[in-house]
């Protein structure tokens, strides 16, 4: 019915509040449900890439770093190779002598280009003794210098870079040898650019590149990047290092201003010098570091798409599922407004029935009061005219009774309910003509549009009939003093019939809308109405399936709509049902209905 | 005319009480019983009992019963049946069953009275129209 509209507040707000949490927690499922996954798998696939690029990137860098060392390595070698090919070849004595060693010289210089920066001769002392350079260093005194110390214990000596008595970098390398039981030294100075230019070559992306370290820390070569003298140390390589193939190290590790570096060592000249690659990381591992940037970019694009897809699904789920809610509450109230309307017409019903009897006997005894009024003695009573008005009040009073027992037992739907195929159209104009009189009386024009396709439904006559007299009655009521106008209409919808019945009288306050269908709820005065009309066409409405709504709007007018299903099945035992009643009968039956309606 | 045998079957004392006073009063022969049972035996005792009006809701045998056995005992005497409006439809088959009418309590005792008279007129053509039909067989027997 009407009801449903006037819902507490507070209700309202705590299911609005209980389907946020619902949507909440069905959002938070769903992301958490899609976004877990694609973060694991996620996850692991950038790990197991980033573990395998890492290694393919160290093993390249070893590979090269392992090229390099080789290449120096054979540098040195051949450098070494060189003077003591010289120092086997002559004697002592010639190289003592500046002119040959100047030629020499120049042979070694002719061969391998601006390397040997010059050649010296020194005795068991420190003091060479000859000299052959750009340099004036004959007679110079090294027995003080380390590296002299180094070289006299060692047959084939490289020293480390220095800048000696030129005050240039460069760096010797010295054969030892013997004459007449005393040591001497053949020593050459490699020219510090050629060699430098070895190391400087070893270039990678933007910021790799190699240079030379020794057991002090310090750069043989000159590094392409300056980088500061304590980042590394031979130590730490030697220790931390991850060790690689042929002794080659790898270590990553913050410099001071926390960028990542990369190092990757390997071990020169017997372990005395490091060859070190020097990268930073997010430079070495550039194309991992993109792959990690779009595959994050994914993921966040991914989640943010999973979050709001999350939301707006669960959102439009579960306003269906609270509209579902709501028209399934809608529904057990129609069902328990039913339940009531039928349990209050079995009510009806047995009350009528019991109230019949004792009116009968009442109304029998005031008759058998008028009765004896109208014998000899009480004729000539003062009174007697007094007499007659009450004993006809309790008649008329008794009929009443018997008005209102009848349209609640015809409430309670025991009437004639036998049902047969009817033309809408037919009933509606009956109950107009039936209606016309007191409509000319009352002032009240009565317009009827019929559409003229309906098909015939299945119900009972006489229900129907009593549907729309209640109907038009009520209107009429309504409109009792000022007149108006009565709009029926019949139209054909799509599997049913719909019929309104609308006056222009003075309307329904919202405050009853919601109650006339209840039974026994009247607004006429006392006497004049039974409460039970609208309620015995409702019952009626719902029994043939269809249902029965009222719009109104004060001051404006009331409508009444019916929708009936239209029968699926012509009527098969039509008349097996239908009994021979007599005329008197059925007359009978049709004058009670068409009493005065609530 | 000779004034009609009533024979009224209601369970509702009261209600009997004061329709007997009043049919007498407008100079019918009243019987009454309260119970179908009790209506069947005084059928039996007064054979000049020509219509009964009979309550269809009564406790134990009820009204529509009683019609059946008045009709199958003595198929000559009409009845009228008094019904709450709750049980039209048990008028309308006790008419199916032979009833001459029904009404609905409380009724009009005019009403009530057109009705039963009816039902006597009916009854006595009936008895005449047999009557005839003897005479004339006797007739035709002497013929």
């Amino acid at each position: 019915m009407q009801s449903g509209q006037g819902k507490p507040l507070a209700e309202t707000s705590l299911t609005e509040e209980y389907y946020r949490r619902r949507m909440r927690n069905m959002a938070m499922t769903v992301i958490l449900v899609s976004i877990a996954p694609l973060l694991l798998v996620t996850g692991v696939i950038l790990y197991q890439f980033g573990h395998a690029y890492r290694a393919k990137v160290n093993d390249h860098l070893v590979e090269l770093v392992q090229k390099h060392r080789q290449n120096i390595d054979n540098f040195l070698y051949q450098r070494l190779g060189d003077i003591r090919v010289l120092a086997k070849t002559y004697p002592y004595t010639e190289l003592r002598k500046e002119a040959f060693l100047q030629e020499r010289l120049g042979i070694l210089q002719r061969v391998h280009g601006p390397v040997f920066v010059d050649l010296g001769v020194i005795d068991a002392e420190g003091i060479q003794t000859a000299y052959a350079g750009p340099f004036k260093l004959t007679g110079a005194d090294y027995s003080g210098a380390p590296w002299f110390r180094s070289a006299m214990e060692n047959r084939l000596f490289v020293s480390d870079v220095f800048l000696g008595l030129r005050k240039h970098p460069h760096f010797i390398v010295s054969v030892r040898d013997r004459w007449e039981d005393r040591p001497w030294i053949l020593r050459a100075t490699v020219d510090f650019v050629s060699f430098n230019s070895l190391v400087e070559t070893i270039r990678m992306g933007k910021t790799g590149f190699a240079f030379i370290l020794n057991r002090d820390g310090e750069c043989q070569t000159k590094p392409y990047l300056d980088i500061a003298p304590d980042s590394i140390s031979f130590e730490e390589l030697l220790q931390e290092g991850k060790p690689s193939r042929d002794g080659a190290r790898i270590l990553e590790k913050d410099d001071p201003e926390g960028r990542k570096i990369l190092y990757v060592a390997a071990p020169l000249k017997e372990g005395e010098w490091f060859l070190l690659f020097r990268q930073e990381s997010r430079d070495a591992y550039a194309n991992l570091v993109d792959t990690q940037k779009i595959t994050l970019a994914i993921i966040l694009a991914g989640i943010l798409g999973i979050v709001t897809t999350a939301v707006v699904i669960s959102r439009r789920l579960v306003s269906r599922v609270a509209r579902a809610d709501y028209e399934r509450e809608m529904m057990n109230e129609q069902m328990v407004e039913a339940g009531k309307l039928a349990s209050v017409g079995e009510l009806a019903a047995g009350i009528a029935h019991e109230i019949n009897n004792p009116v009968a006997i009442m109304v029998e005894e005031a008759g058998w009061i008028e009765d004896l009024l109208g014998e000899e003695e009480f004729r000539e009573g003062k009174n007697l005219d007094e007499f007659h008005r009450a004993l006809e009040q309790i008649r008329n009073q008794g009929r009443r009774c018997k008005t209102i027992t009848h349209k609640l037992l015809s409430f309670a739907r025991k009437t004639d309910s036998r049902v047969e195929q009817v033309q809408v159209n037919d009933v509606v104009e009956e109950m107009v003509s039936l209606s016309a009189q007191r409509a000319k009386y009352g002032n009240v024009v009565i317009n009827t549009t019929l559409a003229d396709n309906l098909p015939e439904i299945r119900a009972s006559t006489s229900e129907l009939q009593q549907v729309f007299l209640n109907l038009m009655n009520n209107a009429l009521d309504a409109m009792e003093k000022k007149g108006g106008s009565i709009d029926i209409i019949t139209q054909k919808d799509e599997n049913c019939i719909t019929i309104y019945v609308a006056d222009n009288g003075p309307g329904i306050p919202r405050a009853n809308l919601d109650r006339v269908f209840d039974p026994f709820f009247t607004t006429k005065p006392v006497g004049k109405g039974t409460g039970l009309g609208l309620s015995i066409c409702y019952g009626i409405v719902k029994k043939m399936g269809g249902d029965i709504s009222v719009r109104s709007v004060v001051n404006m007018g009331t409508t009444f709509r019916i929708r009936i299903p239209i029968a699926d099945q012509p009527l098969q035992e039509a008349s097996s049902l239908t009994p021979s009643t007599t005329p008197s009968a059925g007359a009978d039956e049709r004058d009670s209905r068409k009493g005065d309606s609530p | 005319m000779k004034p009609v045998h009533i024979l009224l079957v209601d369970d509702e004392e009261p209600f009997v009480a004061a329709m007997v006073k009043r049919l007498a009063h407008r100079g019918y022969t009243v019987s009454h019983a309260f119970s179908g049972k009790a209506a069947l035996a005084l059928l039996r005792e007064e054979p000049a009992i020509e219509v009964v009006i009979l309550d269809v809701k009564m406790p134990g045998m009820d009204g529509i019963e009683t019609l059946q056995e008045i009709k199958r005992q003595f198929p000559l005497v009409e009845v009228v049946m008094l019904t709450g409006h709750a049980t039209v439809e048990s008028a309308i088959e006790g008419m199916k069953l032979g009833a001459f009418d029904y009404l609905m309590k409380p009724c009009d005792i005019d009403v009530l009275l057109t009705k039963v008279q009816g039902a006597a007129d009916k009854k006595r053509l009936h008895e005449e129209k047999i009557e005839e039909a003897r005479i004339r067989e006797i007739t035709g027997r002497m013929v």
